[in-house]
């Protein structure tokens, strides 16, 4: 498990950082986007993967999450 | 020298790359590359934020260095005490010149170096009594300062000292806050964990002192994070951002007190210069104030000015007037400066190697005075920096991620540029080479060159560096073709 933040930026996409290992990157996709369930699977741009317990769109972004990497990049 | 094409650099990387073993060979391939605006991420060409190869000279520093030299040391009011042997303190006191108005030694303490200077004894058997006596001792020297930071050196990770426990107790004693920061040399591969754990100390020990008092706000209220006030920079930018009606709180932390920091989160917009150091803080305030971040550029008047209108569409339309006024204003000194010098550096290339924000932020400047960038690194850069230098960058152009001594000197050897800019470690290398170098670290002790000021004085300076009469006469006399003296001359040594 790993502490993400994810943001969104003004045009509505999603950015993803991961602190511990300062990584910055677009999000590409999303499992679930919708206002009751929200997370899921998400894919990086770099081609990683990151599995976010799916839940209720969050009031704000940014916010800081736990998620489970389920693959990583390089 | 003129521009080379993509194949060529790609040999002139491939032919740099063959003196190394195999194995080394293989890593640093990776982190060197040939620009290519169509990418989107730099991942796909060059890797960053990697452990440097033992063997090969890096310029790298460690995460003190990232830590008390550069976030947590310019905090002026504040005593940051380098903990463990002294070299680590004194050998890096006052390099960055952080300016700063005070006092020094009474209510401000920049350029002093504190230190616990270890000796064997403590080694063995631990620091920390020796902490606590050094805290109180600060206390009754220097009554004045507002806190104190312990930095960490190498040793006191190494032996394990609890330097958490000591600082909680004496800040309680003395009603003070004392910040203990991990910053051992040893973590991470560069500076920059370095700065990692500093903005997550200021988060953890500072930033939230002051939640729930009373601030006398204002709409136009902001703050400049991550400048030093390297030769007075963050009065440069300071001064044209409260000529367009904002109100700066804070500075951080080049000429910065402990107050403005705990006064941060009462802004309305975080107005970021260093990305690279002061990142961590700017998304921490973002998640949980709800203040959002601006990066922004002053260095040349191009990027001035679209800094100045980004900046003001976070508010009405007031400061939107107020950036046009500015602009306005200074455009006649800038057409004056360009007009200047211009035509003496047009056409001239640039090859850089800095750290932070430079190798991308400069290159506007130098392209608003008709100068080309034909080369650019970082010395611990993460892809996020490298996705941003990118689409400054032309193509074409040669990328260097924590290039090592052999690399740079053979890439400037062959592509031959008229001006380096680096830092002090390369300066007389390259000067000895005959190719004139300024450094951007320290801006080679002038300034400051941020904001539109700062742009006249980063004019004349290049202008100084690169018409200087003394490149000309690099060839010793027993070398040249003999010449007939003038007559002239002749009289003069007789
Ligand atoms: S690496 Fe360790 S010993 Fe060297 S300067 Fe940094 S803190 Fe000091």
């Amino acid at each position: 498990m790993a502490n993400i933040m994810v943001r969104k930026d003004a045009a509505g996409a999603y950015s993803f950082y991961l602190p511990k290992r300062d990584l910055e990157d677009a999000i590409v996709s999303m499992e679930f986007d919708t206002s009751e369930k929200w997370g899921g699977e998400i894919r990086l741009n770099n081609g990683g993967a990151y599995y976010i317990e799916p839940q209720a769109l969050p009031a704000r972004f940014p916010i800081s999450l736990r998620a489970r990497r389920l693959d990583a990049a390089e | 020298m003129s521009e080379l094409t993509r194949e060529e650099t790609e040999a002139l990387i491939q032919e740099v790359l063959e003196v190394y073993p195999e194995k080394a060979r293989k890593d640093r391939a990776k982190h060197l590359a040939v620009n290519d605006q169509s990418i989107e991420q730099s991942k796909k060409c060059i890797t960053s934020n990697r452990k440097s190869l033992p063997g090969v000279m890096t310029v790298r520093g460690c995460a003190y260095a990232g830590s008390k030299g550069v976030v947590w040391g310019p905090i002026k009011d504040m005593i940051h005490v380098s903990h463990g042997p002294i070299g680590c303190g004194q050998y890096s006191r006052a390099g960055r010149r952080n300016y700063y108005v005070g006092t020094t030694g009474v209510d401000t303490f920049g350029t002093m170096n504190f230190t616990s200077d270890f000796q064997e004894k403590d080694i063995v058997f631990g620091g920390d009594k020796k902490l606590a006596k050094l805290v109180a001792e600060i206390e009754q020297l220097f009554p004045l300062h507002k806190g104190i930071s312990v930095q960490s050196e190498c040793p006191i990770g190494l032996i394990g000292d609890d330097i958490e426990a000591v600082s909680k107790k004496a800040a309680k004693e003395m009603n003070k806050p004392i910040v203990p920061v991990r910053c051992e040399g040893f973590r991470g591969v560069s500076q920059s964990l370095g700065h990692h754990i500093a903005n997550d100390s200021i988060r953890d020990w500072v930033l939230d002192k002051r939640d729930g008092q009373g601030f006398d706000a204002t709409p136009y209220d902001v703050s400049i994070i991550g400048d030093y006030n390297i030769g007075g920079d963050a009065w440069a930018s300071r001064i044209l951002i409260e000529e367009m009606g904002l109100r700066v709180v804070s500075q951080w932390s080049g000429d910065g007190t402990l107050a403005e920091i705990e006064k941060t989160p009462k802004v309305k917009l975080n107005l970021l210069h260093c990305y690279r150091s002061m990142n961590y803080i700017s998304r921490h305030m973002e998640e949980k104030y709800g203040i959002p971040w601006l990066e922004y550029n002053f260095f040349g008047p191009t990027k001035i000015a679209e800094s100045l209108r980004a900046i003001a569409a976070h508010f009405d339309d007031s400061i939107k007037e107020g950036a046009e006024r500015v602009i306005a204003k200074y455009q006649p000194m800038m057409d004056a400066v360009i007009a200047r010098y211009k035509p003496r550096l047009q056409g001239k290339t640039v090859m850089l190697y800095v750290g932070g924000l430079r190798p991308r932020h400069v290159i506007g400047a130098y392209e608003d005075l008709g100068m080309q960038v034909i080369g650019t690194g970082y010395e611990f850069a993460h892809n996020d920096d490298y996705d941003r230098t990118i689409k400054e960058m032309g193509n074409a152009t040669l990328l260097y991620d924590d290039a090592t001594g052999f690399e740079l000197e053979e890439f400037i050897k062959r592509m031959q540029p008229d001006l380096v800019g680096s830092g002090i470690k390369e300066k007389y290398v390259f000067q000895k080479m005959g190719i004139p170098l300024r450094q951007m670290h320290s801006w080679d002790y002038s300034g400051p060159y941020h904001g539109y000021d700062g742009f006249a004085i980063f004019a004349r300076d290049m202008d100084m560096a690169i018409s200087n009469p003394c490149w000309s006469k690099q060839t010793p006399p027993w070398k040249k073709r003999p010449e007939v003296p003038e007559a002239s001359e002749l009289k003069k040594v007789a």
